[in-house]
Parts: C-alpha cells; structure tokens; sequence
C-alpha cells in the first residue's frame, strides 16, 4: 500500500466492508510497527504540547510518541499506563478528534490531518499485551483503607486502579455477570473487542483491586452497610436507563431499546444463537432511530445479524448528528441508509402484537435551542410509512435509579443525576463521591476515566487528612 | 457461592433448590427475585425467591424451555455460575385483615413468603391454590398451616374443587369481606384474577414476569404497561396492582420469540435425549 506519510494520517488497514458486514470481528486491524513509526515520525514533539491539554486524562502524548519513533514499544506502553490504566480501550473508542488530535498543531496546517494519537495509542497498548511485556507498576505501601467502588465501567475501573496503586484495598461491586460496563454490554465487538477489556481488566485486577460481580449495590448490599463498611464510597453506575419516546406501539414486538438489542448482541453473544442461548431478533428490514454513536452501533449490529435494509432516521441533518464521524462514514460504507429530518410519530403493529412499520412526519430546522442546535419542527402532511420488522431506538439514556433510589440523602439535580464537585468529584455526602455517565449524563469513555482519575486523586487526600471536601 | 445444597422434585417438572448465597439470604424479602446464569454461553433467567433457610434461598423452578429444562437438570453438589440478588421491590407487607392469596402452578411457590410475612402481621389468610391436577398443587402441607380458609381447585377434579382458581375467589368473596388480594401463577391466570377482584372492588397485587436481560432497569426489556405508562417489571415490580396492568400486550409479549425458543429447545433435546424423567 502506498503511504504518504505528510500531510496525512498514515492509513490503517481495515476489513473491506462487504466482508465484515457479515462478522463481528473487529473492524480496523491496527498499524504494524512499521506503520507505527512511520505515524510517529510526525509529531513535531511540540515543547507547549498542546495535543496534552485535549486529552481528559493528561497523557504525555509527545512523550509516549517519541518512544514508538524510538523503537522503544515497551516504555511507549508504560509512559501511558502512568496515565490511563485503560488504553488500549481508549485508543480504539476516544472521540480524538475533538479531543487529543483536535489540538493537535499538524492538523491546523491548512490541508494536513492531526497525528493519528488514537491509533498510536492502540499500536502502543496492542504490542504490550502480544509480547507479553508486564509494564511494572509501582504499588504504595498498604494503607490500611478500604474503598468500595460501585460499578465496573471505566469510572469505576479507572478510581479503583488508581487507589490501589496508592495503597488502598479496594472494592469494586458489579452488578452483571461481567465487568467493564458499557464497554462490555454497549460498544460492539467489532469495535471494541471484548478480549481487550477482559486484557484491561485484568491488569486492574493486577494491582490487586477486588471485583465482586452479581451484586446488585442497594439491594444486595444496604447503602447503610456500605457506609459503615468502607471509608470512602466511589458510585459509578452510569447513566444506564434507556429513554423511550414513547410513541404509540411503543411495547410492540420488535421495538427494542438500543441498550437491551446491544446487551443481547453484545453481553449474551445473541449473534452467535443458538449456541448462546439469549435469542435476539434478526430483523430484515431494521429501522434505528438516532444520529449518535449508540444508534450507530446499533445500525452496524443489526446489519452484521443479517439485516437486507437498516435506515437510520434521525430528526435533524447530517451537520448536527453527534456520533463520531469516523464511525458515521464506516456505516455509510456498509451500507447503511439515512433519513435526515424525519422522525417517527407512531409504530404499526399486526394482530400478533408484532412491528411492521413506523409512521414518520418529516422536520425542518428552526431556531437554535438551548444546546445551541437548531431545533426541528414537524412539517405537517409530510407523514409517511417506512416498512419495518424491527425498529431500535437509541435516543439517550436517563440516570440509572436502581441504587439512587436507595441512597437518602444524596443530592441529585433535576434530572436525576448526582450533583458532584467537578473538581473534587465529591456528592453532598460524606465520604462518597461520585463520576462518570451518573453525573455528567451519557458522555464518553474517556471523561469518565477522567473523573475516576480525580476522584482518586482527592480520595487520596480525604483519606489521608489532607483536604476535607465536607469542611 | 452458589451451591446447591438441595433439591427436590415437587411435582412433574418443578423441581425445588436450596442454593447457597449469603447476599441473598441476608437481605431478601418476599416478593423479590434473582436472575440467574447458568453457564458461559446461558442466558440470565429471572426465578423468585421462594423461602429461605440458614445460608440456603429456595428456588422453585418449573422446566417450560431450554434453561429451565436445564436448571432442572441441575444436581445437588453442582453449583449455579452466576446469581444476582435480591432483585425488584418487595411486597407492601402490612395489617390489611382479611387478605386473599390465589396461586397457581409455580406461583404457589413464590406467594409463600408473602403468605408467611402476611400472617406475622396478623392478617387472616383465604388461600386459594390451583393447579391441572393434584400432583400440581405444591406446598399443601405449608399452606395449610398457614391459612386461616384454604381451597383448592384443579382442572380435572382430581383433588378439591373441579374448577379454577377464579371459581374460590368467588366463594371467598361471598363468604367474607375481603381487604386486599395477592394472585401470583401463569400470565392468564393472574389477568382472570384481576378482573374477578375488580368484580368485587378489591385491590389486588400480581407478581408479574415478562421476559428479562439485567434486571436491573438497565434495557427495557421487561417493559409492560401499567395504569397507561411505561413500567419497567425489574425495578418498579414485579408487584403491581392488576387491574392497571395491559393484559393483552404483556401476553404477547411473552410470546416474543417463540420460535428462538422452540428451536432452542429442540437443539437441547436432541443433545441430551430422553427427558421424560423430568
Ligand atoms: C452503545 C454505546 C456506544 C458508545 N460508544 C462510545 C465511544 O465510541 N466512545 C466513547 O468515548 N464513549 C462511548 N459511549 C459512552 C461511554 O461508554 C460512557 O460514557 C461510559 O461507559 C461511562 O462510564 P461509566 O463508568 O460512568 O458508566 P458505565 O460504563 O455505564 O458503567 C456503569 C456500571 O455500573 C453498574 N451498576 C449500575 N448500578 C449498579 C448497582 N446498583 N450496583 C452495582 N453495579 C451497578 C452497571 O451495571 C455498569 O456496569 C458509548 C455508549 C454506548 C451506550
Ligand atoms: C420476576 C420473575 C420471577 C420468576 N420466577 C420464576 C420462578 O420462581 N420459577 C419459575 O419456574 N419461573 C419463574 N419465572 C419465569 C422464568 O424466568 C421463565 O420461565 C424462564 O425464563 C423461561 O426460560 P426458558 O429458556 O426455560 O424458556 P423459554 O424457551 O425462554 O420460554 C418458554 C415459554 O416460557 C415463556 N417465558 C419466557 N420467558 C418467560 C418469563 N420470563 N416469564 C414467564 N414466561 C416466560 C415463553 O413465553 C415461552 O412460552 C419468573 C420470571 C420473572 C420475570
Ligand atoms: S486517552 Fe483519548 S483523548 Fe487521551 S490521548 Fe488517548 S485517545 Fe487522546
Ligand atoms: S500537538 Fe501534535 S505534533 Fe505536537 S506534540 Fe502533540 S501530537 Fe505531536
Ligand atoms: S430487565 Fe432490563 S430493564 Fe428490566
């Protein structure tokens, strides 16, 4: 493959999409070393780093870079793990390019794209783990505290690894069969394969931190327990309660939220039914209705389960569509139809109580609304019917109440989440603190590890007697 | 974690499970469930907590597909992969007076613990329990300790009333004044309860169990619609009031992926042959 290494991204080598429209395996397949150095060769190694100050995390990009262009894949992987305890995760699902590579100074050159960090990022994580290099981790002398943690998704991975590399014994408590939240029942096989979390997992476990699955936090154990047991509480639980619209039809068969058609897909391994035995419809004429990243995936499942047609409807235009570009344009190659500006008023059922199709009613874009999108108003007459055997919607999720509504005297806002310190990730209760999806509302993989990372830092100091968030 | 310490065949096809788990014996109350994983490739099944016993829960599980079939198939010393629990809210348990408890096939089994916590606080009890046939009917021995009036109904008149449980609600009703009324058994059963209670005018719970994935409010799955609103069964129930509950939907949801199901089924009865010991 000829590579231009200036002025673009050195290009990675993927599955063709008419191939991988019928598997799961992973999509891109990561750069060789070659291709690796190659990349690294162009970061200019900016003194001000300003690719450093868009990565929630703090990674020392030009750092871990220079390492890859060096040779040194291994102090690569341990310059990142100084920061993100997750990265081969992070490489593969961070918006980099609103973050890290959107400050990146060779993407301001007029005509020239940003250093691919991601991909490095990945390529440093990847050649770790299939060399079996064991990057070393210094581990603090035990401190004789007990932290719990509640939830295992990156939030909570990232708070408990990081306690644990300062000394404290921690807790994580899961309340599925499986750790890793989101990144296990949401984010696709084909994008984030689940051997990479199980590998990021581990190293957690590594450090010595505890996960104890199957435990429903406020119900298997009492608030009240916790705090008596723990002398800091961590929730994490994200933000995993699907919105519905609500429409007539709403309860059809064949209308899916996109969390349970993902945790079918995805935690149950419904795609390889009947081996596994959770069953998941395989529609023939799916419609997903949302423009983010969720109903992107969704799309891309349905279509890998055997789907003829999969049409996205989504209620504004492609310019406002917040799923991730890369992953926009890896569905339109596969396939995948849009509909910009219709949204569906009601679903169509037979007498089985099945799907067969979705009313829509097209929109047109008025004035900006608080979001500072412009909001789409119905047009009238414009209704239509789209033919449809399933249809998932994947438009947001609320806070999860199943431990909140357990929890007196925590304070929530109006939505329900937890209200936190932004700095200090510290709630309205003493000793607990809290980060991630359940207080920012859905966001990124990234931005909850960030807040992990916070958290630790000022449980730490909590802990410790240096700062007391409550005086 | 997760032994199962006993187990016992109750009636052709239910089997009954002692399974240790200290979370859940600590903190269940009646009316609440677990959902459980067999193994790597199983799907996770929701089963009511149907007693407790030293650091043992009781399950009692009636084989109807592949994972129950193989849950019934389960041996005392083996033990259960996954478990989580307590899960769903528990009953309103409380002083109402007279109270009527129906139950119908497995169902008897997950209204025990109602019945018992009932009778702690003092409340007469009007049990009635039906079944196909007398081999049915399980826990008779337990229940008629506990109820104040008990009767029994089967389809064929093999044992009690010939009839169903519908026809005792009825001479209950006539006999007594009744305050309240829980139903637990088939989706069927409990919408014909439902509306024999409103015949009367009397509030009535029914323990509801669509088809789940988390059970913990997580996917939607267990969605049903109750007094016109969306309801998630696994955190706002399993416990609702049955005239607000939309019968018809929830039965054919229910019937969602039968023929996943069946093919399923056949697969599994293919691999492990004869099954009629079950
Ligand atoms: C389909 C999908 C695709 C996405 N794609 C991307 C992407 O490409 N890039 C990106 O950056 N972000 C993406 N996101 C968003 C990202 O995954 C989330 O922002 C992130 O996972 C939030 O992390 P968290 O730790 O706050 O919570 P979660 O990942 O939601 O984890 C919370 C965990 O807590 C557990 N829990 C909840 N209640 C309890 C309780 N009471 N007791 C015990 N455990 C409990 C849950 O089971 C869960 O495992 C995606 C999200 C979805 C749904
Ligand atoms: C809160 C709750 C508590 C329950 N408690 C018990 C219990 O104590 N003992 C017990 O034996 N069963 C109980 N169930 C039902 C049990 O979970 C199902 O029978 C089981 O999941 C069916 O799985 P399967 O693979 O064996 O059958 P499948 O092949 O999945 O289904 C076979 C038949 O059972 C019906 N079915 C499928 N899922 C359910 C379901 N969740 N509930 C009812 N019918 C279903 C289908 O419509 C189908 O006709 C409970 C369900 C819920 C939601
Ligand atoms: S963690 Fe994400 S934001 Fe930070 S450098 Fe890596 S890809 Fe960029
Ligand atoms: S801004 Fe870009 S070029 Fe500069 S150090 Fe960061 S990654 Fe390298
Ligand atoms: S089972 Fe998933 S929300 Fe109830």
């Amino acid at each position: 493959m000829a590579v231009k290494p200036f002025p673009k991204k050195t290009p990675m080598r993927e599955q063709e999409a008419k191939e991988r429209i019928k598997n799961f395996f992973e999509v891109p397949f990561g750069y060789s070393e070659e291709e690796a150095v190659l990349e690294a060769g162009r970061c200019l190694q900016c003194p001000a780093k300003p690719c450093v100050s868009g990565c929630p995390v703090g990674i020392d990009i030009p750092g871990f870079i220079r390492k890859i262009r060096e040779r040194n894949f291994a102090e690569a992987a341990k310059i990142l793990k100084l920061y993100n305890n997750l990265p081969a995760i992070c490489g593969r699902v961070c918006p980099q390019e609103t973050q890290c590579e959107e400050k990146c100074v060779v993407g301001r050159i007029p005509g020239s794209e940003p250093v691919a960090i991601g991909r490095l990022e990945r390529f440093a994580a990847d050649w770790e783990a299939e060399h079996s290099v064991q990057t070393q981790i210094e581990i603090a002398p035990a401190k004789h505290k007990k932290v719990a943690v509640v939830g295992s998704g990156p939030a909570g991975l990232t708070v408990a690894a990081d306690l644990a590399k300062r000394g404290y014994e921690v807790h994580i408590f899961e309340t599925l069969h499986k750790p890793g939240g989101v990144l296990v029942y949401g984010i696709p096989e084909f994008r984030l394969p689940k051997s990479i979390v199980e590998r990021e997992v581990n190293y957690v476990k590594s450090l010595s931190v505890q996960i104890f699955l199957n435990m429903p936090v406020g119900r298997a154990i009492p608030v009240k327990d916790l705090l008596r047991e723990y002398d800091a509480i961590f929730i994490g639980v994200g933000a995993g309660t699907p919105k519905f619209m609500g429409i007539e039809g709403t309860n059809l068969n064949g209308v899916y939220s996109a969390n349970e058609f993902l945790t079918r897909v995805n935690l149950m391994k419904a795609y390889l039914f009947p081996e596994y035995d959770t069953p998941v419809r395989r529609g023939k004429k799916v419609i997903v209705v949302g423009g983010g990243n969720v109903a992107m995936d969704a799309a891309r499942s349905a279509l890998r389960l055997g789907a003829e047609s999969v049409t996205v409807v989504y209620r504004r235009t492609e310019q406002e569509m917040p799923a991730r570009r890369e992953e926009y344009l890896h569905a339109v190659e596969e396939g995948i139809k849009f509909y910009w500006l219709t949204q569906p008023i009601r679903y169509v059922g037979n007498e089985k109580g099945e799907v067969v199709g979705a009313e829509c009613i097209s929109m047109r874009l008025g004035e900006p609304d608080e979001s500072g999108r412009r909001r789409p108003i119905p047009i009238e007459d414009s209704r239509f019917i789209l033919e449809a055997d399933t249809v998932i919607e994947a438009i947001g999720t609320e806070a999860n109440r199943f431990l909140l509504s357990q929890f007196d005297g925590l304070k929530l806002n109006k939505y329900g989440y937890i209200i936190a310190d932004e700095n200090t990730c510290a709630t309205s209760m003493r000793k607990v603190f809290a980060g991630g999806d359940i207080v920012t509302g859905a966001a990124t993989v990234i931005e909850a590890m960030g807040a992990g990372k916070r958290a630790a830092e000022w449980i730490d100091k909590f802990l410790s007697g240096e700062y007391d968030p409550w005086k | 974690m997760n032994l199962i310490r006993e187990k016992r065949k109750l009636a052709p096809g239910v089997y009954e499970f002692w399974i240790e788990n200290n979370h859940i014996v600590k903190y269940a109350q009646p009316g609440q469930f677990v959902v459980m994983r067999l193994h790597e490739k199983a799907e996770r099944i929701p089963i009511t907590i149907a007693g407790k016993k030293g650091d043992c829960f009781r399950a009692v599980v009636r084989a109807v597909g592949k994972s129950t079939y193989e849950l019934c198939m389960v041996k005392e010393g083996d033990s259960i992969m996954d478990i989580a629990g307590p899960l769903g809210r528990p009953s309103e348990i409380d002083f109402y007076g007279n109270v009527m408890l129906v139950g119908g096939g497995v169902g008897i089994a997950t209204l025990l613990p109602i019945a018992e916590a009932l009778k702690a606080q003092n409340n007469r009890l009007y049990v009635v329990l039906g079944g196909r046939s007398k081999e049915y009917v399980i826990m008779l021995e337990e229940f008629s300790k506990l109820a104040d009036q008990m009767i029994v109904t089967t389809d064929d008149g093999s044992f009690g009333i010939k009839g169903v449980v519908t026809d005792g609600m009825q001479m209950f009703f006539e006999r007594e004044k009744i305050d309240i009324v829980w139903a637990v058994g088939p989706t069927i059963m409990m919408k014909f309860c439902s509306m024999k209670a409103k015949e009367h005018g009397v509030k009535i719970w029914v323990s509801l169990n669509p088809i789940m994935v988390d059970g913990t409010g997580m996917c939607g799955a267990c969605r049903v619609t109750v007094d016109g609103k969306i309801k998630f069964a696994c955190v706002d129930g399993p416990e609702f009031e049955g005239e607000l509950v939309d019968w018809d939907e929830l039965l054919k949801r229910l019937a969602q992926y039968r023929d996943e199901e069946e093919r399923s089924l056949k697969l599994f009865m293919e691999r492990v042959g004869d099954l009629s010991w079950l």
